[in-house]
């Protein structure tokens, strides 16, 4: 067998390019759309209020209890027979976002947990409110605990968006699957679109280990 | 640094600053206060002693809301007793019925707590710890906040760590930031909650030095403690607690030199013992 190292190079700008206008602004804007969820659902699960705390509840469980591409099959191809007909892009931001929100506020609850109750009362102390001391008192804490959980379902999602493949979206890895089946190259197209991923996924971790150490400058070592 | 010089001149004056009544507290069956008053004079410090589980904390730690008893009222200062954040009126809370947010609130701007573990905020720097309230809440200008917060940091002996993380000081030192950043809200009351407790035994000194000045300067504070030297050196008054109620109060030296009940006696002496 002789390794086609031509295919290698040509292939290599299409994935890129699936990268670069497919998986990574997929993954930045689910991510970043997620997060926010993530933190509202935190809250509601924090709330006294049974009703409120109930849903979040809820809707965490549904979400980690079911895969990730069946939720994203029932928004792309289950909603139109309700009349709801969404473009893939929107329909695969959707379900990431749902399914980061999911993952996440279990991390942002359990970050906001791990604060002591003496950093919400001395911000009561000095007269703040309970919104002014959860942003600038609690949240800040709970960031720096947050970080390395929130980095894996970061990492993850990258990943995942792969599955956006399935519902039409344009991104990395299909255009590695019409190179393939093109040109019938299945292990060069995959091992390359794999290494794709684990450049990113590096980076990523860079990226984790400087935010770490710089959320760590106010705690002894 | 004298509340004098804190724009809190109706401290100087004679005249009650805080009253409390009737106080009372369950958490669960568990009954901790059944029924407590304490008054506050203008420029008096109060000692508050007794075992743990007496209400001690609890009484002192509802005089800022941050529990909140099941009756009772407490009333902050009378007409005169004007604060930088608060408008001059007094303030009445009855805990019978629901109290607000807004209520605690105004509670809240009229006392300064110092925790017995500092609660000092970790991610910010002494200084922005102590500037935090009279920035955010009390929306004082930056710049003047932070020539008192200096100046304030240089009374207690820590100008050289406006900059550094609370991880960085020894208990002491984070205790006397926390001191300040209760004074730099400049309330009418200081409340401490055992301020030495969780100190190693060689760092006590320089806090109860600086609280010591406080009470010098004429600075209105109630103290939950178990140094009884301290209380007999600053305090006016002493109350003894125990089982939720208060069994004796009185002058510092009488309360701890010739106290008249057995419950006193028998605490004065177990402590002394322990010294």
């Amino acid at each position: 067998m002789t390794f086609n190292w031509d295919l290698v190079w040509s292939s290599f700008g299409p994935i890129i390019g699936g990268a670069v206008t497919g998986t990574i602004p997929l993954t930045l804007a689910s991510f970043a759309l997620g997060l926010a969820l993530a933190l509202l659902v935190a809250l509601l699960r924090l709330s006294p209020n049974r009703a409120l705390s109930g849903v979040a509840r809820f809707y965490v469980s549904v979400i980690r209890g079911t895969p990730l591409l069946v939720q994203l099959f029932v928004i792309f191809y289950g909603l139109p027979s309700l009349g709801v007909k969404l473009e893939p892009w929107p329909s695969a931001i959707i379900a990431f976002s749902l399914n980061v929100g999911g993952y996440a506020a279990e991390v942002i609850r359990a970050a906001i947990l791990s604060v002591p109750k003496g950093q919400w009362e001395a911000g009561h102390t000095i007269g703040m409110s309970r919104p002014q001391t959860l942003v600038r008192i609690i949240l800040p804490q709970a960031a720096r605990v947050s970080v390395p959980p929130l980095s894996n379902t970061f990492i993850s999602l990258v990943k995942d968006t792969s599955l956006a493949s399935l519902i039409l979206v344009t991104e990395l890895f299909r255009n590695a699957q019409q190179i393939a089946a093109f040109s019938q190259e299945f292990m060069i197209l995959y091992l390359e679109s794999a290494s794709v991923y684990w450049l990113i996924c590096l980076v990523l971790s860079t990226g984790q280990s400087a935010l770490e150490r710089r959320l760590d400058r106010y705690v002894a070592h | 640094m004298s509340p004098t010089d804190t724009s809190n001149t109706s401290q100087a004056g004679p005249g009650l600053v805080l009253s409390a009544r009737d106080l009372a507290k369950a958490f669960g069956s568990n009954v901790v206060l059944r029924g407590i008053d304490i008054d506050v004079l203008r420029g008096q410090v109060v000692a508050l002693i007794g075992p743990s589980g007496s209400g001690k904390t609890t009484v002192l730690r509802s005089l800022n809301g941050l529990e909140v008893p099941d009756a009772g009222t407490v009333t902050f200062g009378d007409a005169d007793a004007g604060t930088v954040r608060g408008s001059g009126a007094g303030l009445t809370l009855d805990f019978a019925g629901p109290v607000g947010q807004r209520e605690i609130a105004a509670l809240r701007d009229r006392s300064a707590m110092v925790f017995q573990h500092y609660n000092l905020f970790p991610h910010m720097t002494v200084l922005k710890n102590i500037i935090e309230g009279p920035v955010q809440v009390q929306k004082r200008p930056r710049a003047e906040v932070v020539a008192e917060a200096e100046r304030l940091l240089a009374r207690v002996g820590l100008e050289d760590k406006r900059d550094a993380y609370p991880f960085e000081l020894s208990g002491g030192q984070q205790q006397r930031v926390g001191i300040v950043r209760a004074l730099a809200l400049k309330p009418q009351l200081l409340l401490f909650d055992e301020p030495t407790s969780a100190l190693d035994p060689e760092l006590v000194g320089e806090v109860l030095g600086v609280i010591k000045e406080l009470a010098d300067e004429g600075w209105t504070m109630v103290i939950v403690t178990h140094e009884l030297a301290f209380a007999r050196q600053v305090a006016d008054e002493v109350i003894f607690m125990d089982g939720g109620v208060v069994v004796e109060r009185g002058p510092a030296a009488e309360v701890l030199r010739e106290p008249r009940e057995e419950r006193t006696k028998q605490f004065v002496k177990r402590l002394q013992h322990d010294v």
